[in-house]
């Protein structure tokens, strides 16, 4: 059922993105409305509250403009729904699905609401397709699977950027050719520089094609953040569960869409929980983030690359706490690292994949690969404490064996999560057990005799070889 | 039934004026779709609903039917084996059996009281029982049927004192916020057996016990729950997803089926139920699901299963609480949660016990709750309450978990207050000297905190031998014994000789190297033998049931380091 309530007498109060109407028409919860002032502009809001005598509606468009007296509210009689149909890829919308581009409305082949429904756990197939980044520090030590949900726990100035569209350029199962594959770009109250920076990366490598870009940006209306994720998802479902592609959403950057949830649970008058955020900010970024995944019976995936900048570089901050909670791990990038000239800049510490177990080993990647990552974080992390203690005591005050993991450390650092170029899947495992034989095999305890002569020995025995050519 | 009319709608609480009588608990159908709802408020003609679905389209002016009756689940053999929302309706409907088979147990003419044994239920999961309802005191069978039939087909007629009759069908309602009576409690002196060696050899829990959970997100909280969901030596799993991922429900899905108890040989999801409310499902629901999920397990117990459920997570659960709290527009308390926030708890972990039934039958329901505590800080509201309700902390590390040490419980942090009166249990399962083992390795690893901190600052060079000996122990212990990992196939599971035979051997090492030290033997010289590395990987590499390995350990460890000895007397 569709109304128009005409201009005059409807609107009681405006107060900031909230309009208050008088509830003459039959409207349900949720509901999308348009709302037009004076100019002509049609506002896109939605139906967040009623009772007997009003209608609160939330505009997600900038409220200015709007005079009480003269206001044209349209009921659509349903809940915010996107128009989807082939032809999503290669084309720019805006943070509520409207070409920006200049192109035609992509055809309406189907029309879904923004807020899909559950997706039953039942129904889920169990996402382990290994995907290989390129990047050593997640292919071998924080694996990314189809249908995964891996955020970027990032902080202001740092390249994540520039890592997720290297990821959005390289990631593919191995041997895998073009046409199933997509990138969908949400970009959330981004500046414009980096929405075209992404894009320029994308076409320069050839990929704009297969991706399909939504876009609010910095300068755009807050409340619109709210909705830019769901659009992006809404259309990226399509192309996973109905044209059958491997999709990969970015969006970036979630602590915006955070600061626009918190002003409008403000402007409800909401009791805030953790530092004003809403007690349901949990509940809401689940219902963005429970999106990825993979269906029995259908072709395609949705994994989730979801960028988000840690305020004040503090990841116990609500936003990267909650969403940790949430997401499958997530790849934590680190300013002292970043200082240090290292990029990526990834702190595997605190990064995790949770999905990595299923993903890799046998008949996967390779059957030693779940005991290499153990080592190479046992080790790294002894590394890490060895440092906190040589800071105190010095070098010298160390054991001969905690000097090992000292340098250990660097090496691991700089030769192994550094790197200028994306590596293959067999050059960054080869690697790995190359740093590890710096440490003496008794140490290994993650190890199997087995895996340390396959793979230290001869590391060993090419060392020894080497040194003994450069004697002789 | 009495009807209202709703006047207000925001989120999942709506408001309604009444035409005729509702009650507080009482399960109510909602606008067209009769969306599942419970009064949560009476106030003179106004009533307020939470609603456990997608309230999306609800208006003033729609209508609204009382059932008359609690907000209820219904409980019956088919739970076995399937996954459940948070009120216990179906989410694979095409794969729970609707029929079974009947074996009588009883004859006509026989009195009866509440939770006696009516027959033997066959279906596709284990055997279960019927039993006479908790509420019937007395009565006698007047007719039972045998052989096939289906979930609400009468299965056996009762007649009651006053003359009534009573139908008894397999699957039954009851409402979840009651919990279901028992004969009464039994002391918690018999161990579950989790098959985790820090947990049963340090931190046991009892069969009726309550354990928490807490951690920072990542630290491994639903990895533990799943590996004691399919290791613990329950006969049934109840395992409630509360606002956590769907894709770990899916995981155990997929993964319960294809392994096998190893104590029965069938399937493990046989005898596991999944109540899932994923963290994208209506959050109303998530307050339920706690209840449903512990009435679930007490229908079990009632059958005399000895049950353990499995909560992930309760924090989820409290946050369910506190946002509908907030809609009522009800006086927060500390962190925003509802000032009843401690007594819910209470009467949630208060159901659990080992009891015996009302049929005369001895059978427990074991609590474990997850706590997902905001910034990992443990003395937020949830956690801190949590801890005065449960006789058991199992708290996870962030520093271990970001190691890889898995899993992450921190020894220091964690305890059971269980563990006294398990003593006489390991006793009886072999091992007449747990209370002195796990004594001796509490205080090491209590020795090695403190030594740590010193060495961070005289460096550990500087220590005398035999607090280096103390570090290199405790190393071991975390090493060799602590740590399991989940994704082993020889060691995600650890029976409790195996636990005996691993601390007997690591007992025997520390008699052995503090004897060696005290010799002279340096310290690196024991860590760089064959056999520590051996003792290091002990876990992995020895499989379950095999002894003379432990020996051939023991003894290779003896000949070795009486070796080590020579050589310091050859060099004097
Ligand atoms: N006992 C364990 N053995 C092996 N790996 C584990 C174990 N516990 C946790 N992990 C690893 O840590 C990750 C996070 O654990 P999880 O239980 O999902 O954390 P939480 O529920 O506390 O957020 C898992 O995906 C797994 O890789
Ligand atoms: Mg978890």
């Amino acid at each position: 059922m569709r109304f128009d309530l005409g201009a005059g007498g409807a609107v009681t109060a405006i107060e900031g993105p909230l309009v208050f109407l008088r509830r003459v028409v039959r409207a349900g919860l949720g509901e999308a409305v348009a709302v037009e002032g004076a100019d002509g502009r049609a506002r896109l809001g939605r139906i967040v509250g009623l009772d007997e005598e009003r209608i609160v509606v939330e505009l997600l468009e900038s409220t200015a403009g709007l005079g009480i007296d003269d206001v044209t509210v349209r009921f659509r009689g349903e809940p915010m729904t996107m128009a989807l149909g082939p032809g999503l890829l290669g084309r720019v919308f805006d943070g509520v699905g409207r070409p920006r581009d200049g192109g035609p409305p992509v055809p309406e082949m189907v029309r879904r609401r923004v807020d899909t429904g559950t997706i039953n756990p039942a129904t889920r197939g169990l996402p382990k397709d290994f995907i290989e980044t390129g990047v050593s520090s997640i292919d071998i030590l924080n694996s990314l699977v189809r249908g995964q949900k891996l955020p970027i726990f990032s902080a202001g100035g740092l390249p994540h950027d520039r890592l997720a569209a290297g990821i959005a350029q390289t990631a593919r199962l191995r041997g895998e050719d073009e046409a199933g594959f997509a990138v969908v770009f949400a970009g959330i109250g981004v500046s414009h520089d980096s929405a075209e920076s992404f894009r320029a990366a994308m076409e320069q490598s050839g990929a704009l094609e297969h991706t399909a870009m939504f876009l609010n940006l910095a300068s755009e209306p807050s409340a619109q953040r709210l909705l830019t994720p769901r659009y992006a998802l809404t259309a990226a479902e399509y192309l996973a569960f109905d044209e059958g592609r491997h999709v990969l959403v970015i969006l970036t950057d979630m602590t915006n869409y955070c600061e626009a949830l918190r002003e409008v649970s403000a402007s409800h008058g909401e009791i805030p929980s953790r530092k004003g955020y809403p007690g349901y900010m949990y509940s809401d970024l689940a219902t963005i983030f429970e999106r990825a995944g993979w269906i029995k019976g259908r072709a395609g995936t949705l994994t989730q690359l979801p960028i988000l900048t840690m305020p004040a570089d503090d990841i116990s901050h609500p936003i990267p706490d909650l969403t940790g909670y949430i997401t499958e791990g997530q790849v934590v990038l680190d300013r002292a690292l970043e200082h240090r000239g290292i990029y990526p800049p990834v702190n595997v510490l605190p990064s995790l994949s949770r999905l990595m177990d299923q993903g890799i080993g046998e008949g996967f990647t390779h059957p030693d690969h779940p005991a290499l990552a153990q080592q190479l974080f046992a080790a790294y992390a002894r590394a890490a404490r060895v440092r906190v203690l040589s800071s105190v005591v010095g070098r010298d005050g160390l054991t001969e064996t905690d000097r090992l993991y000292l340098d250990f450390g660097d090496r691991f650092e700089a030769d192994f999560v550094s790197q200028e170029a994306m590596r293959g899947f067999e050059e960054s495992f080869a690697l790995g057990w190359e740093i590890l034989a710096m440490l003496p095999p008794g140490e290994l305890a993650r190890l199997s005799d087995a895996q340390i002569a396959e793979h230290i020995a001869p590391v060993l025995a090419r060392a020894e070889t080497a040194t003994e050519a450069g004697d002789g | 039934m009495s009807e209202a009319v709703i006047t207000s709608v925001a989120g999942p609480v709506i408001r309604a004026r009444r035409e005729g009588g509702f009650s507080l608990g009482e399960a109510v159908h909602v606008g067209d779709a009769a969306l599942l709802g419970e009064v949560v408020r009476l106030s003179g003609d106004e009533i307020t609903v939470q609603i456990y679905e997608d309230t999306t389209g609800l208006a003033p002016g729609d209508g609204l039917r009382g059932s008359g009756l609690p907000l209820s689940v219904r409980l019956g053999p088919h739970l076995l084996g399937n996954i459940f929302d948070g009120l216990l309706r179906p989410l694979a409907p095409e794969a729970v059996a609707q029929r079974y088979q009947l074996r009588p147990l009883v004859e006509p003419g026989e009195r009866l009281r509440a939770g006696a044994v009516l027959a033997e239920v066959e279906g596709p999961a284990k055997a279960q029982s019927l039993l006479v309802p908790p509420d019937v005191a007395e009565a006698e069978l007047t007719h039972i049927e045998a052989g096939e039939i289906g979930l609400d087909d009468p299965a056996a007629r009762l007649a009651l004192p006053d003359g009534s009759t009573r139908e008894i069908t397999l699957a039954h309602d009851w409402p979840v916020r009651r919990p279901r009576p028992v004969t009464r409690r039994l002391p918690p002196d018999e161990m579950m057996v989790t098959g985790q060696r820090i947990l049963d050899s340090l931190f046991p829990i009892a069969r009726g016990g309550r354990a928490a959970i807490p951690g920072g997100f990542g630290t491994g909280k639903t990895v533990l729950q799943e590996t004691l969901a399919k290791w613990c030596d329950a006969d049934v799993i109840v395992y409630v997803g509360c606002g956590e991922r769907g894709n770990e429900m899916a995981e155990v899905l997929h993964e319960f089926p294809e392994l096998e108890d190893p104590r029965t040989g069938r399937p493990l999801m046989e005898r596991t139920v999944i109540v899932a409310n994923t963290s994208n499902m209506p959050v109303a629901a998530r307050e339920a699901s706690i209840y449903t999920g512990v009435t679930v397990g007490e229908y079990f117990r009632d059958q005399g299963f000895n049950v353990t459920l499995m909560a992930d997570s309760t924090s989820r659960w409290a946050e369910a609480l506190r946002e509908v709290s907030g809609r009522l527009g009800e006086l927060p308390s500390e962190s925003g949660y509802p000032a009843y926030l401690s007594s819910r708890m209470s009467e949630f972990y208060e159901r659990a016990a080992s009891v015996e039934t009302q049929g005369g039958r001895r059978g427990s329901l074991t609590v474990i709750g997850a706590v997902s505590p905001p910034a990992g800080d443990f003395s937020e509201p949830v956690t801190s309450h949590t801890k005065r309700y449960v006789r058991t902390f199992w708290g996870l590390d962030r520093g271990r978990a970001q190691a890889r040490f898995y899993p992450a419980i921190h020894p220091l942090q964690s305890y059971s207050e269980d563990a006294a009166g398990l003593v006489e249990w390991w006793t009886a399962h072999g091992n007449p000297n747990w209370r002195a083992q796990r004594g001796r390795i509490l205080d090491l690893l209590e020795a090695q905190a403190g030594l740590e901190r010193m060495a961070r600052i005289v460096g550990k060079d500087a220590m005398p031998p035999t607090q280096q000996l103390t570090l290199l122990c405790a190393g071991l212990v975390d090493d060799a014994f602590l740590r399991q990992s989940a994704f082993s196939p020889t060691d995600r599971t650890c029976s409790p000789d195996k636990q005996t035979e691993m601390l007997g051997t690591l007992m025997r090492f520390f008699d052995l190297a503090e004897a060696a030290v005290a010799r002279g033997v340096k310290v690196e010289a024991i860590a760089a033998a064959g056999f520590y590395r051996r003792l290091a990987r002990m876990g992995e590499e020895i499989a379950d049931g095999d002894p003379a390995r432990f020996a051939a350990l023991v003894e290779e460890m003896e000949t070795e380091m009486a070796a080590l000895g020579r050589e310091v007397n050859d060099a004097v």
